[in-house]
This record gives structure tokens, sequence and C-alpha cells, in this order.
């Protein structure tokens, strides 16, 4: 049987698989944004905090993607079997991306505007929110696309934990020694990452100023 | 009413009746270094008492501390010593974002928000004053037509969608919005093509007299301090050198006094 055939006839199982994945990725990439931007907004002003969140970030990033489920099981409360536990090591890997782009596009606003801002009597809260982050918003966005095309990858691992999702298919595709159910899992994946990439790239286009 | 207005907006500067022999800025011995290491000030010995209703032309070559001098006023720098006075008030006493606020301040044409369409760079300041819709549109069509543009057509562009010297008059009308009584001008013309740089200085003359504000303005050009300055200060590696009306600096004797002016061809003994 090839991949094609085997698609047809287990297309409620895929399409399932393919709504498990989804929201994996949707839910980490909401939480990952809704810590990272914050945080890169806080570390503009706190060079120390800077240096601690970045090289936590990056280590984190370093970890292989398996072991690092498998370090999250054993913990009490966010670890264990389930989706739960992969939402939690998701997050942990797309922080770094958004954390270090929110980071650069906030410090790289021209100085000029910056000082014209200030010269005008704007708070530097005013600032932030109505010069920097909209400056920053592409940058950002930037970050969040990487973040997103990584997340929808890595959670075809999450499946190894019990969380579902697409990587059912390539772990008992693996086990199967069988291309066509690898496939199954690896052609909507790809797909979803192919569709992340270009609809978040539109969007971060679409925020570029000038 | 207009003064009623201009109380409700800003009290600070209405506190005390200021009489017209009172500067309206104040620069007492100020010193201004980086740091206490360095050896060389940026600013040194630095006396300069501006009156209402003049225009200044800070005079000096690059890293002269002319730009310092005028960052000092609407506090984006603070002296090392002595003091500045704004109001008969020193700027470490004024809430800084209030000064600002009462004071327009121009930069060249990078000073516009990108993000921003040309009616919410210029009604910004109103913006977050807080004033109501229906003035801080009144004030749009003002403001925008005081400097030759129409109000209509360039609502809804972008900074990137306009000349150099469009996006300079927008720079004015932004720094005049909230009709402050202080305007600083950082090389407001600097960034600007022969052409067009001598249709703004005309255009600026023309709003200067409409205006009666104070006005401080920063520049190299020696010919656009004898312009646009109702007095023109010399800097010279971070001291005052030379003050004079225009008409008397022609004549000064001193030696970059006369540098200047001969590097123009403004005097009879210039370098051909």
């Amino acid at each position: 049987m090839n991949a094609w055939q085997f698609l047809l006839t287990h297309r409620p199982e895929v399409l399932a698989a393919t709504r498990e994945h989804l929201i994996l990725v949707l839910v980490s990439m909401a939480v990952a944004t809704a810590i990272a931007v914050p945080l890169g907004m806080l570390i503009v002003g706190h060079p120390r905090l800077r240096a601690i969140a970045l090289a936590a970030a990056s280590v984190l990033q370093t970890i292989p993607s398996l072991a690092m489920f498998g370090f999250l099981i054993p913990l009490p409360f966010i670890g264990g079997i389930g989706a739960h536990t992969a939402i939690v090591a998701l997050v942990l890997y797309a922080l770094l991306p958004i954390l270090r782009n929110t980071y650069v596009g906030l410090t790289s606003v021209d100085a000029a505007i910056l000082e014209a801002a200030e010269g005008m009597g704007m708070t530097d809260e005013q600032i932030l929110f109505r010069v920097r982050l909209p400056l920053a918003s592409s940058v950002i966005m930037a970050g969040i696309r990487t973040a997103a095309v990584i997340t929808i990858g890595v959670a075809t691992i999450a499946a190894a934990i019990g969380a579902g999702g697409l990587g059912t298919f390539i772990f008992r595709g693996v086990a199967m020694v069988n291309d066509a159910v690898i496939l199954a899992g690896a052609v909507p994946a790809a797909i979803l990452a192919l569709l992340a990439d270009s609809l978040l790239g539109l969007l971060e286009r679409r925020l570029r100023v000038d | 009413m207009l003064t009623r207005r201009r109380e409700r907006r800003q009290p600070e500067l209405l506190r005390k009746t200021p009489y017209m022999t009172n500067p309206i800025i104040e620069f007492r011995q100020v010193e201004y270094q980086i740091s206490t290491i360095s050896s060389q000030p940026i600013l040194s010995g630095v006396s300069l008492r501006i009156h209402r209703g003049e225009t200044i032309a800070l005079l000096g070559r690059s890293g002269s501390g002319k730009t310092t001098l005028l960052k000092l006023i609407n506090g984006l720098r603070r002296v090392s010593s002595g003091a500045v006075l704004v109001e008969d008030r020193d700027v470490r006493e004024w809430d800084v974002i209030r000064l600002r606020r009462g004071i327009g301040y121009v930069i060249q044409e990078t000073g516009l928000f990108p993000h921003l369409t040309v009616r919410e760079n210029v009604c910004l300041v109103p913006h977050l004053e807080n004033w109501p819709g229906d003035r801080i549109s009144a004030r749009y069509v003002e403001v925008l037509q005081s400097v030759g543009l129409s109000p209509s057509l360039y609502s809804q562009r972008y900074p990137r969608e306009l000349s150099g010297g469009q996006r300079q008059r927008v720079g004015v009308a932004r720094a005049l919005a909230a009709d402050p009584e202080i305007l600083l001008m950082d090389e407001p013309f600097g960034a600007l093509d022969p052409v067009t740089r001598a249709e703004l200085q005309r255009e600026f003359l023309a709003l200067r007299r409409n205006l009666a504000k104070t006005v401080v303005f920063v520049t190299h050009d020696v010919r656009e301090a004898l312009l646009l300055g109702t007095r023109v200060v010399l800097l010279d590696a971070g001291r005052i050198i030379a003050e004079a009306a225009p008409q008397e600096f022609v004549r000064l004797g001193h030696p970059v006094a006369r540098e200047f002016l001969a590097a123009a061809e403004l005097t009879a003994g210039a370098p051909a």
C-alpha cells in the first residue's frame, strides 16, 4: 500500500491527528508568546536580567527534543504522560526565537526617532508602547514565525510521551518499518509548517514599516 | 479665551508673570561633560540669556557643542555644573515631561514616526495631552496650513510617502501642534537640497513673524544663521566665543567668525 492510499483509507484518523497537532502547536505558541514578548520588553531596561534570560533560553534550545520530553516526565505538576507535558516542552523551545527577536526589535529602533519621542515629552511607557513596540512588531513576528515552524516539527516527537498529534503515525511507521505510515504523519506536518511559515511571513511583511 | 485654554494645558508656564526683560531661557555658567574622567568637556563656561520672541542661531562646527546646548534646554542632556533655567525655573526642578510638552522640538527628517500617518504624527502631543477631538482636528488643519501643506491631502500619508521638504514641514507642524512658547530646532533644514532649503527658510521667516515664538536653532551654515537668526551665537570647542545680531556678526573680528564668513564668501577679504 502506498502513502496516498494509506492517507485516503485513514483520512479521519489523519485529520484527527492533524487537529491534535495543531492544538498542541497553537496552545504552545500562545503561551510562549505571552511569556517571551513581555519578558523581551522587560529585559530591554535590565541588563543583568537580559544576560540571564537570553542564556537560559539558549541553553533550553540546545537540549535534544526527545531528551527534553524525557526529562519532563518525572517532574511533579508539569510532568507526566500526555499533552500538557508536551506543551511545556514546546513552550520552552519556542521561547528563544521570540525572546531574542523581541529584544533585538525593541533595541534596534532608530536612535533619532527615540530621541524625538523623548524630546516631545513622551513618557518611557508611552515610548515603549507607542513607538518601540509598533516599530519592532515585524521583527517580533519574524521570531514568532521561526518559533512556529520549529514547534510544528518538534511537536511530532510529542507522540513519544503520549501527547498524540501527527507524530503518532511517524512512530507507528518507524515501528512497522512502513514508509507509507511515516509519510501519513510527516507530509501533513510539513504542509502545516509551510502554511504557518507563509501565513506568518505575510503578517510579518504587513507589519513592516518603511 | 486663548489664555484660559493655555492655562489649563500648561499651568507651570504661566505661574509667574514674566517681565519682558526676564529671559525665557537662561544658561548660568554651564559645564557639560560625559564623564568626569574625560579631559575635554563638551561645554564649559556657557552663559546665555534668551529673551521672549528671539530667534537664536547656534552656529558652530561639528563637535562645537551646539546640539548639546540645545538638548540641555529640554532636558535631553543634564548639566554637569551650573544651571539652565526655563521660565525662571531650573530644568532640574521641572517635571521633565511637562517641560518638554511645552517646548516644540524639530530634528532632521528622521524624527518623524514612520509607523504613524502625517495626522497622527502632528497630533501626537495634543493627543497625549488629552485635548478633545474637535480641538485636535481644528489644530491639525491650522498647523498644516501654516507650514503650507494641504491638511486633507496629507492626513493619511506616511512619512515614507513624502519628499524631504514635506517631511520637514510636517516636523515643524508637529512641533507647533501643542502651541508651545519655545521651539528648538536641530539643523532643521540640514538634509534638504539647496532649492528646497531656501524655500523652507523663506517660509520659516514668514512663520516666525506670525507666531512670535522663542526659537533656538542649531546650524553649521553661517548664511542660514544670518538669515534666520535675530541673534547669532557662535560656539567653538564648547565655549561661546561671540554673540551678535546678524548685521553686527559680519563685522566681527574674531578669527573663528572670520573663518565662517570666509568659507561662505561673505567678506571682502575672502579667498576667491
